[in-house]
């Protein structure tokens, strides 16, 4: 038998019987490391599926759909780890528009949503999705602006009067005003005010009128960058407003900007899935004395931010909360 | 927030990215390179008009799944994952595994592109200098396969830069919560949504570190390779 190495650095054996049995070997051989990499490339991965699945099984799990402005304020970040704490439950909160909060709770994926839309919620409290709404705080929305207010709306305590000199002053193209966009609670109650005007501006006609489809905090940085006018929630102006030195309030007190915030939980008998005692927990602290006066101590600048409203029935009726003491002796009543 | 639980966000935020990026670019390693090896190989070539449409289709369509928009991908994803959506009832939206998921989607068009066209282009040369030399059809492959290690593994620092920076997809489906679902990039967007931008930027030069790193060590890896 004559053994050849060929230009490759093959070895072959001359005689085609040992010619098929040399190559399969070597083949073998040298498959062999190839085989050992996909083995320890197939362990990892099956490593890391078993990781994530074992993280995900751990612990109780309440999932919270909550407003940009609510959010950015700093407010959760302050409440939610002292019930995490408490109750040994890890609640995770998403931050998106009071409109996506809403979608997110009629489809069933997360267990309770804290907004404030008065429309929206009503709407999703007819529809069965969400139950036992509750009123739990509040606060005012205030119409900001240029320090130089071209409008001259600095002073009025009627939000839709302020509006309307905006638009006039805008058709002249002296003012910019931005709207949030984004079906969040402070643009809902923004349109309802445009609305009462006749209707709702478009940049189309009104170049004056920016849709920014962004949370609070981009927009009041591009109200300052600017100098436009914009609604907003107190809180989070009074979180931002180290950051906008062109801007300043310039109306509130209207009674169309009180800005009462709601909590709502998904029904668990459209989404059984759902951890609904675990959402039932986290509403009943918020709501009950030391959830409020936890809300209460909650300042920035000094200010507190929001004004808790859970156990002042009169005051929650007047915002809208007509069923608020029958709902709280409800929660009172419950034992997650 | 307390000093001490400053740097452990940090921490949380980077090892999110990292496990999530990491182990959707290692499956998709191990789904992609066969099949990508397997079209190098099958390459439609010839004269017949048939065989030339059905390549150049066959790489249209790999083409258009390798530009795939990520928040795209995130929102498809999204749309099955959600409760009352086909695969609700895994329960896994909100989950760095969803974001794994959106992930793979996005990296494993990138892993079998980039390795078709490598094994396609060593194929040609290497294939036919082998058989010319005197070896057989699975001695030619072989060596094709080895030839082209060097594209494979670009195809993998491609796929990891996919999806170490990408924002879009993964807070749609991982709803960028923090502690759970925050990683650097969507960590950014929080952060400069707040006004914090020192803080924006410290976690982008920290992403932008661990790229570096990591594809300095890949492509030592892949220059190695080449040597020999």
């Amino acid at each position: 038998m004559i053994v050849r190495v060929n230009a490759l650095g093959l070895t072959q054996l001359l005689t085609p019987k040992n010619l098929a049995h040399s190559i399969s070997v070597k083949r073998w051989l040298k498959m062999r490391k190839l085989l050992m990499g996909i083995l320890v490339l197939a362990v990892a991965v099956i490593g890391m599926i078993a990781y994530e699945w074992y993280m995900s099984s751990q612990r109780e799990i309440v999932v919270l759909a909550t407003t940009t402005s609510t959010y950015d304020s700093g407010l959760l970040d302050y409440l939610i780890p002292i019930f995490e704490s408490k109750y040994d439950v890890e609640v995770h909160v998403i931050a998106v528009g009071t409109g996506q909060a809403i979608e997110m709770a009629k489809r069933g994926d997360v267990d309770l949503i804290l907004v404030h839309s008065r429309q929206l919620e009503i709407e999703i409290v007819n529809s069965t999705f969400g139950i036992h709404r509750v009123g739990v705080m509040y606060n005012n929305f205030v119409i900001i602006g240029p320090v130089s207010d071209p409008a001259g709306i600095e002073g009025l305590s009627n939000a839709t009067e302020a509006f309307r000199r905006i638009a006039e002053v805008g058709n002249k193209g002296k003012a910019v005003f931005i709207s949030r966009a984004d079906k969040s609670g402070t643009h809902m109650l923004e349109l309802s005010i445009w609305r009462r005007l006749g209707s709702v501006p478009s940049i189309k006609n009104q170049s004056w009128y920016l849709e920014a489809s962004a949370g609070m905090g981009m927009v009041l940085r591009m109200a300052n960058e600017k100098e436009a006018y914009t609604l907003t929630d107190r809180a989070t102006w009074l979180s931002f407003k180290g950051q906008l030195a062109n801007l300043r309030v310039l109306v509130e007190g209207d009674a169309i900007l009180l800005n009462p915030y709601a909590i709502i939980l998904v029904n668990p008998d459209k989404y059984p899935r759902r951890n609904y005692r675990g959402a039932l927990k986290l509403a009943k602290w918020i709501i009950s004395e030391e959830g409020q006066n936890l809300i209460a101590s909650f300042k920035k600048e000094g200010e507190t931010l929001f004004e808790p409203i859970a156990r002042d029935f009169n005051k929650a009726r007047m915002l809208g909360f007509p069923e608020q003491e029958r709902e709280v002796e409800w929660y009172d009543s419950q034992d997650p | 927030m307390v000093e001490s639980t400053f740097w452990e966000e940090i921490l949380n935020i980077t090892l999110l990215s990292l496990r999530v990026s990491g182990t959707a670019v290692l499956i998709g390693a191990l789904i992609g390179i066969p099949i990508g090896t397997f079209l190098g190989f099958r390459q439609f070539k010839g004269k017949r008009v048939l065989m030339r449409f059905v390549d150049i289709m066959l790489r249209s369509v790999i083409n258009t799944f390798m530009g795939l928009p990520p928040v795209l991908v995130g929102l498809v994803v999204y749309l099955l994952f959600t409760s009352s959506g086909p695969l609700g009832w895994l329960g896994l939206l909100y989950t760095p595994t969803a974001m794994i998921i959106t992930q793979l989607i996005i990296v494993v068009p990138i892993i079998i592109g980039v390795t078709m066209s490598a094994v396609g282009s060593v194929e040609r040369t290497v294939r036919e200098r082998a058989l010319a030399l005197g070896a057989t059809e699975a001695q030619a492959a072989w060596l094709v396969l080895r030839e082209a290690r060097m594209g494979v593994l670009t195809s993998i620092i491609a796929a990891f830069g996919a999806a170490i920076s990408e924002v879009g997809g993964i807070m749609i489906t991982g709803g960028n919560i923090r502690w759970w679902t925050r990683t650097l990039t969507t960590a950014i967007v929080v952060e400069t949504e707040l006004g914090n931008f020192t803080m924006a930027l410290t976690l982008g030069a920290i992403l932008l570190s661990i790229a570096f790193a990591i594809n300095l060590a890949l492509t030592i890896i892949q220059v190695k390779g080449a040597g020999r």
